[in-house]
């Protein structure tokens, strides 16, 4: 079972060095117990561009779909076999990378 | 057997069995909802046959092979339309079975899952007087004042989270045992007190459906968990407060307060298995938690034959330990109120003073704040607390006690 486990920023502050040190430990841990899938971080959603193709003509839009105050930093894709294992690890993840986080079950 | 005897036995057989054919579906089938409907229709089942029949020598075993029935009988229905994801939806139940013992009750995963901390609180409620409780949607709709409908969404958008996000189908870990029992107390809590202070203008003062469907929960988690002190902390607590239900409400559905109760109509038996379960909990020589101190407070007021005899210095102690415990200003509401009883309302009155920026939404803020103006003599500003109290109080008995309250200030 695999779950996406968003990182939910609310002020553009870029990540320190600590908070960087601390999720490559957990990174680590991940890889390590079996749980890693793929991660990454995210540039601000200012460089986010949005793109409707749904009327046969591209529609190009500069700027994130959502405008709001709190916003998609990075994410986890994680291998858990159910939901509590799935939370344990996220508690963990919210404590490094010190955000708050969401998790989602992939279909 | 008479037609109220075979209801009486069917009633006997949903109180005693719903959740553990629930409980039983869901771990063979891995799908909360198979097993619902399944049992569903088993009860049904037996309301139709049974009169004609006869009750069964074994109305559980009757009813869990009848349910078990019913479910294979649907899914091989779905299988036949082609529904091949069954097998990919179930529940995880797949970890090696407990060690035997009292934890290893299905019907422990069964509440484990329905009270699950990913769930809302109130999906929680519902679910747990769905899955373990075996009341109707309609039933838990009409207990919480919401649609019908919306209850019924409630209940099935969180039984396709529990699938989708594979919420465990099993007992926490020894760890996490604590923090998850906390959990479930937590939801039989909310349920006993929206039966004991229900809330909404055209309801009953007291539901005793919903606080004797608490009780019977709370009992079930005590058989399953017999060592767990917040558990047997609970249930003396109920008890405690069930036994002083019909003091506590006027003929005239007016709220009586504990000083004006008649003691004499206080249920007994009730109180002495309280008082049994908090001795128990006292010999037991470990820290208590925050329902076995509420447990002990309750066990002292009803220790009293009169309002007199009240041990206050008792009550203040253990709401000096209840507060380090959890810090919280309703607590130091509750805590004032007994001060007043030991020191005086104007010791009583400075103390909720410092409470007011947290609980002014709060009416049992405004409602002592009254009394104690009140015995001070500063009715003008005893009769504008009142005021503010019953325009937040939602319980029809408290209101009607505030406005007589107010209305014989001089």
């Amino acid at each position: 079972m695999q779950y996406l486990v968003s990182v939910i920023h609310d002020t553009p502050n870029p990540t320190t060095p600590a908070e960087q040190a601390a999720i490559e430990v957990f990174d680590d841990r991940l890889k390590a117990e079996g749980h890693w899938v793929f991660a990454g971080g995210l540039n601000l959603p200012g460089t986010a561009t949005v793109i409707d193709n749904r009327g046969g003509e591209a529609m190009f839009t500069d700027g994130p779909f959502l405008e709001s105050k709190e916003y998609l930093a990075g994410f986890w894709i994680i291998e858990a076999p159910d939901l509590d294992v799935a939370l344990k690890l996220a508690t963990e993840g919210s404590k490094a990378c010190n955000a708050k986080i969401e998790v989602r079950p992939f279909q | 057997m008479s037609v109220a005897g075979v209801r009486e036995a069917i009633t006997q057989a949903c109180h005693e069995e719903w959740a553990r054919v629930v409980a039983s579906l869901t771990r063979r089938f891995g799908d909360l909802d198979i097993a619902e409907e399944a049992a569903a229709e088993a009860f049904a089942a037996a309301v139709q046959r049974w009169p004609a029949d006869g009750v069964p020598p074994s109305p559980g075993a009757w009813l869990t092979t009848t349910a078990n029935r019913k479910a294979i009988d649907r899914i091989r229905r779905e299988n036949k339309r082609g529904d091949k994801h069954k097998e990919a939806q179930m529940l995880s139940a797949d970890d090696p079975p407990e060690p035997p013992g009292a934890i290893g009750d299905e019907r422990l995963r069964l509440i484990f899952t329905c009270c699950h901390p990913a769930l809302a609180m109130q999906t929680r409620v519902a679910l747990t007087l769905r899955m373990v409780a075996g009341l109707t949607v309609p039933e838990i709709a009409r207990a919480f004042l919401v649609q019908e409908t919306a209850m019924g969404r409630r209940i099935t958008r969180a039984k396709a989270k529990i699938k989708a996000a594979r919420i465990p189908y099993r007992v926490p870990s020894a760890a996490d045992l604590p923090a998850r029992v906390g959990g479930v107390l937590a939801v039989l809590y909310l349920v006993f007190n929206e039966g004991y202070l229900a809330t909404g203008p055209g309801t009953d003062p007291v539901r005793h459906d919903l606080t004797a469907e608490a009780i019977r929960l709370t009992r079930l988690i005590r058989a399953l968990l017999p060592h767990d002190g917040e558990v047997a902390g609970l249930l003396a607590l109920m008890l405690l407060t069930e036994a002083r239900r019909t003091a506590r409400v006027s003929a005239s559905g007016e709220l009586v307060t504990l000083d004006e109760q008649d003691r004499g109509t206080w249920d007994a038996a009730l109180i002495a298995e309280g008082h049994r379960l908090v001795r128990e909990r006292l010999a037991a020589g470990v820290a208590p938690g925050r329902y076995q101190i509420l447990a002990a407070i309750s066990a002292v007021h009803t220790s009293a034959r009169d309002i007199r005899d009240t041990d206050w210095p008792q009550v203040v102690a253990l709401y000096d330990q209840l507060a380090r415990l959890d810090p919280s200003p309703v607590i130091a509401l509750n805590r004032a109120i007994a001060v007043a009883e030991l020191d005086g309302p104007e010791v009583a009155l400075a103390a909720i003073g410092r409470l007011e920026d947290t609980l002014a939404g709060y009416h049992a803020y405004h409602a002592t704040r009254a009394d104690l103006l009140r015995r001070l003599g500063r009715s003008q500003e005893s009769r504008a607390a009142y005021g503010k109290a019953i325009e937040l109080a939602g319980n029809t008995a408290e209101t009607a006690y505030l406005t007589r309250r107010r209305d014989q200030l001089p």
